[in-house]
């Protein structure tokens, strides 16, 4: 291909038989969407550090036994990735049906109707239905911030509000309580968040939540819409200086 | 014997909101009329489910023990059983009260400590059919074999669904999409 070996040092990676050239440090999701390639996400989000919570970014490497995450897994020198081979679009659509049936997910109902990356990955990943008996777990809102409110019910513990708060704002009101399933969000070492002293009341946790977890008060079905290109633009400003790009 | 597809539409735990969409479908149900023996649904006055039946569009979640019933009654006498809306695929607004999950405590607050004025549970033996512990969605009772999700789904939708059944290539849903909420 063209770009082989275009940067001295560089490493050659191939993704879904695209020879591409990448440098150390990059990861598999970084060259694969260089690449052109369709590789969902819900929890990695441009301008917070990388979890690797959510595992709908799998993909094979050459010589794994197990599927590897993209966001996470730092290309090699002649890598070789593979993205969309039948068993990764399977698994990634078991990984969906898992955190639909995990939560009460009831799209109709919800702030996020018609904005919700959960509800766009379930069509993405052909999900017309959840195989695995759903959980319902009853689990109490937060309405206790003047500004915000706070649904665990549709909380998939992307950690994205959590990295936001912390990396960007670096306030860090939010937090994981618990362990495994149990586990939950808490605000200010579980104080209810209208009592949370550290909040700064900026929002960046809402505008990247990618469901209807967290909104913005008063919103009712359907009207809640995110800004999750905030924190980028936010990380690069003050990486780059570039300050250009929104109003 | 008439050589057109007899079809059937169920309404189950739901709020019909799926049959309203479907009567969407305008004069286009004219022409649905014509391709197909419409042999049983709601507004139908036949008193059991039908036997022989091509496809079935079954709107709702599995709620009651009539509910439960008429999903086998449809599943066995079915060729196609479509889920047709979110409440029949994922249980939608008709499971959520799985989430207190005591029937008699959801039924008191209800009928009894809310706003209704007589103040009693409803019951009337053989009437009024008790409710299961947990609504489920039609996959979790009987076997499925197309979904088309959707609250509702859209008329244009349903319309590539069904003629899709009716050419004999259902499943493919390319031809609807799927969409949730």
């Amino acid at each position: 291909m063209a770009n082989r070996r275009a940067r001295p040092n560089g490493l050659n990676v191939t993704i879904d038989g695209v020879e591409m050239s990448a440098v150390e440090g990059e990861s598999v999701l970084d060259v694969a969407r260089r690449a052109g390639a369709a590789i969902p996400t819900l929890c990695y989000l441009d301008g917070l550090s990388v979890h690797g919570g959510c595992r709908v970014c799998l993909v094979e490497v050459d010589g794994e036994h197990a599927p590897r995450l993209a966001c996470s897994t730092p290309v090699t020198d002649e890598m070789e990735v593979r993205t969309a081979t039948e068993a990764i679009t399977e698994h990634r659509r078991i990984v969906v049906e898992l955190l639909f049936a995990e939560g009460n997910h009831i799209c109709a109902v919800c702030v996020s109707n018609g904005s919700c990356e959960l509800q766009d990955l379930a069509s993405e990943v052909g999900m017309d239905h959840v195989r695995f008996p759903y959980q319902y777990p009853d689990r109490a809102a937060d309405a206790s911030h003047p500004k915000y409110v706070f649904d665990p019910q549709r909380c998939i513990l992307c950690t994205r509000c959590v990295r936001a708060c912390a990396e960007i704002e670096g306030a860090h009101v939010w937090d994981v309580a618990a362990r495994g399933a149990d586990s939950y969000l808490v605000t200010e070492l579980n104080l209810p968040w209208g009592e949370a002293p550290s909040c700064t009341w900026c929002g960046k946790c809402v505008t990247v939540c990618p469901t209807g977890a967290l909104a913005f008060k008063g919103r009712a079905i359907g009207e809640m819409e995110h800004d999750t290109d905030l924190v980028g633009f936010l990380a690069r400003a003050r990486t780059e200086g570039e300050w250009e790009g929104r109003s | 014997m008439s050589a057109k597809p007899r079809f059937a539409t169920v309404w189950l735990g739901g709020c019909s909101g799926c049959h309203m969409s479907f009567l969407d479908l305008d004069e286009w149900l004219l022409e649905l009329a014509g391709r197909v023996d419409l042999v049983f649904g709601p507004l139908t006055d036949a008193k059991a489910f039908p036997p022989d039946v091509d496809i079935t569009l079954v709107e709702g979640a599995v709620a009651n023990e009539d509910n439960l019933e008429l999903a086998h009654d449809l599943r066995a006498n079915t060729k196609t059983v479509v889920s047709f809306g979110d409440c029949a695929v994922t249980g939608n607004v008709t499971s959520l009260r799985n989430l207190d999950g005591d029937t008699d405590r959801l039924l008191q607050r209800v009928y009894v400590d809310g706003p209704d004025r007589n103040g009693v549970l409803p019951s009337a033996e053989g009437i009024v059919p008790p409710l299961l512990p947990k609504v489920l969605p039609l996959h979790q009772v009987v076997p499925v074999d197309v979904y088309l999700p959707g609250c509702p789904p859209s008329a244009e939708r349903i319309r590539a669904a069904v003629e899709q059944l009716l050419d004999g290539e259902p499943g493919d849903e390319r031809a609807y999409g799927i969409r949730f909420g």
